[in-house]
């Protein structure tokens, strides 16, 4: 049951090869900087671009397969979500979530049935009638994803669905999007840049450099080694799960960390490594996460020495070479990392 | 926000002459024709037979030739707009000639094709027994012929400026080509299709030099009012100048009706 492809476009100068497979229920992250294919790989499986080489499967169905098969876009079982949403102006967002299904053949009544439904689902019960442009852009979101979610497609693509979010209802509807892809038993593609979005909600990360895939795996696993520059840039951030109670969360992986907001349940708590400070004895003073570490790797970047460091919890420092000499950071050595509780970002998981 | 007056200092005579004069070269003649009207018989002559018969013909053609275009020229314009067509620049081009062509010289075409015995027109007559020169479907095809490029060129612009991907998002949720057409391009487009439809309906309502080419002058059957007006104005000047405010008034009325809604209103 699961979707197998090997996407190879050529366009101009730009070539794109990416093999790419997710199995039901599996939320597989599309992740790499502008330019680097992943919208270009999306629209190969949505069928809006034919491939030029490889094949798109999904257990014995061949969707494309160049020079002979090629499955039409209307034809796919796929549903889309697209950056800026593409909600059809003219139409209500009932009509715009019952599209898909009469599309699909099914009657008047039915079909709107069904799409109230679905917009009770993501709590837009009340906004049947709407217009899209009376809807905010977090609603624009939830209207769009009943409506790719609809016609129960069993490939969901979405293409940098947070993206035109702002700060605050971003953190909002990534939790609620999280908790409908928890619930949806298809396969689903994210293609997004920001590595929250992918680690948040993804399963799985596949990320693309110049049309390659240059790394792939748990997003746990991509971030404690990352294996390009871009890909330790970009998860140049420590992010643990973990239990909250107050301000205190209980880390899954082991320790305890004082945050700036109350939280509750299962959390995530992120910050990046240059709020973490090294030191040689335990500091004294303002409130912060202090613990014991042991530096298990040191890796010169640009400007900053990325020190990974084992503990409870893991986590990775930026320093300045300065503080590489001064403290004597070599593996083995034994420090104390400090966070301050109001460096840290908590989000619900 | 209120602008103080002058802060922007005066407004330069160069520009400001040639466009009064433009004003009054466009509005002048229009008033000359009201200042002329002859009054007192006006009642009489509005509703005589004669300019009864030719308006009804008018507006008759002048709709019909307007359903072709729709029929024909909204297709044509997505064509355009979106098929990927060898030659699509050559193509568009030649769909524009008949904007500058002569009408006259249009007329002449139609009749080398359409007549009896033109390329087509011979056909025409032999299989099926019809003849378009000299009939009134000889003055909606000429009507047609010369208003269609203005329903082209409007709906193609309104296609150029729609956001394909909106079809993209439509064919992934399962809609064939022509159902994302029907049911999200064109409401989309709707304001361009009625911009060209009132164009394409007020150039086929004035229409002269094909349909006198190709339908002829035949009260009743191919006289229309731009052609009623020509042929009075050398016996009946009057009645010329109450059909020419009909034509006037017809226009106006049109234009003033759907501008507020659909032509430029929205926009």
């Amino acid at each position: 049951m699961t979707l197998h492809a090997d996407l190879q476009v050529a366009r101009g100068s730009f070539a794109l090869d990416v093999a790419l497979s997710v199995a039901p229920g599996e939320v597989v992250a599309l992740l790499g900087p502008n330019g680097a294919g992943k919208t270009t790989a999306l629209r190969a499986l949505a069928g809006l671009l034919p491939l030029d080489g490889g094949s798109v499967r999904v257990d014995d169905a061949v969707w494309d397969e160049p020079p002979k098969v090629f499955l039409r876009p209307e034809r796919r079982p796929v549903g889309v979500v697209f950056q800026d949403y593409l909600l059809f102006a003219h139409l209500s967002a009932a009509e715009n979530v019952a599209f898909g299904l009469r599309a699909r053949g099914m009657d008047r009544r039915p079909a709107h049935a069904a799409a109230v439904e679905w917009l009770d689902r993501v709590g837009l019960a009340e906004y049947a009638r709407a217009r899209p442009r009376s809807l905010s852009g977090g609603q624009a979101q939830r209207v769009a994803l009943a409506r790719a979610l609809a016609t129960a497609p069993s490939l969901l693509l979405l293409d940098e669905p947070l993206a035109a979010l702002d700060a605050s209802t971003r953190m909002l509807v990534r939790t609620e999007l999280g908790r409908h892809l928890g619930e949806y038993t298809g396969r689903t593609l994210l293609v997004t840049h920001d590595p929250l979005d992918a680690m948040v909600l993804a399963d799985r990360l596949v990320i693309v450099e110049g049309g390659r895939v240059v790394q792939e795996g748990a997003p746990t696993e991509v971030a404690r080694q990352p294996r390009t520059e871009y890909v330790a840039q970009l998860v140049g951030l420590n992010l643990y799960r973990g239990r909250g109670s107050g301000t205190s969360v209980a880390l899954d992986e082991g320790g305890e960390l004082v945050v700036a907001a109350p939280a509750s349940g299962v959390v995530y708590v992120a910050f990046p490594p240059s709020a973490v400070s090294l030191h040689s004895a335990r500091p004294e003073g303002s409130p912060r996460n202090t613990w014991p570490v042991t530096v298990v790797g040191v890796e010169q970047h640009a400007h900053t020495v990325r020190v990974r460091l084992e503990g409870s919890p893991g986590v990775l420092a930026d320093v300045t070479t300065g503080v590489v000499a001064e403290l004597r950071l070599v593996p083995g050595a034994r420090l104390w990392a400090a966070v301050k509780a109001t460096e840290t970002h908590t989000y619900a998981g | 926000m209120t602008r103080r007056p002058g802060t922007r200092g005066r407004l330069p005579v160069v520009l400001v002459l040639p466009a009064l004069v433009g004003l009054a070269f466009l509005l002048v003649p229009l008033a000359g024709l009201l200042v002329r009207a002859p009054w007192a018989t006006l009642a009489d002559q509005l509703f005589s037979p004669a300019v009864g018969q030719a308006l009804s013909l008018s507006l008759l053609c002048a709709s019909l030739a307007t359903v072709i275009c729709l029929v024909l020229g909204v297709p044509l314009a997505w064509l355009l707009a979106r098929a990927d067509l060898p030659g699509r620049g050559l193509l568009r081009a030649l769909v524009t000639v008949p904007l500058v062509l002569p009408p006259v010289v249009g007329g002449v075409a139609l009749l080398l094709v359409l007549g009896r015995r033109g390329l087509v027109g011979s056909h025409l007559y032999s299989w099926f027994g019809i003849s378009l020169p000299f009939t009134t479907a000889g003055v909606v095809v000429a009507e047609a012929f010369v208003a269609m490029p203005f329903l082209v060129i409007s709906v193609e612009g309104a296609l150029r400026a729609a956001d394909p991907r909106f079809e993209e998002a439509a064919a992934t949720l399962g809609a064939s080509r022509w159902l994302a057409f029907r049911r999200v391009t064109l409401p989309t487009i709707l304001p361009g299709v009625v911009a060209g439809t009132v164009l394409c309906w007020a150039r086929a309502l004035g229409e002269f030099g094909a349909t006198i080419t190709f339908a002829g002058n035949f009260p009743g059957k191919t006289t229309t009012m731009p052609l009623a007006v020509y042929l009075a104005l050398e016996t009946d000047p009057d009645a010329a100048i109450v059909l020419s405010i009909v034509l006037l008034l017809v226009s106006a009325v049109v234009l003033a009706s759907l501008r507020d809604r659909w032509v430029g209103g929205a926009a």
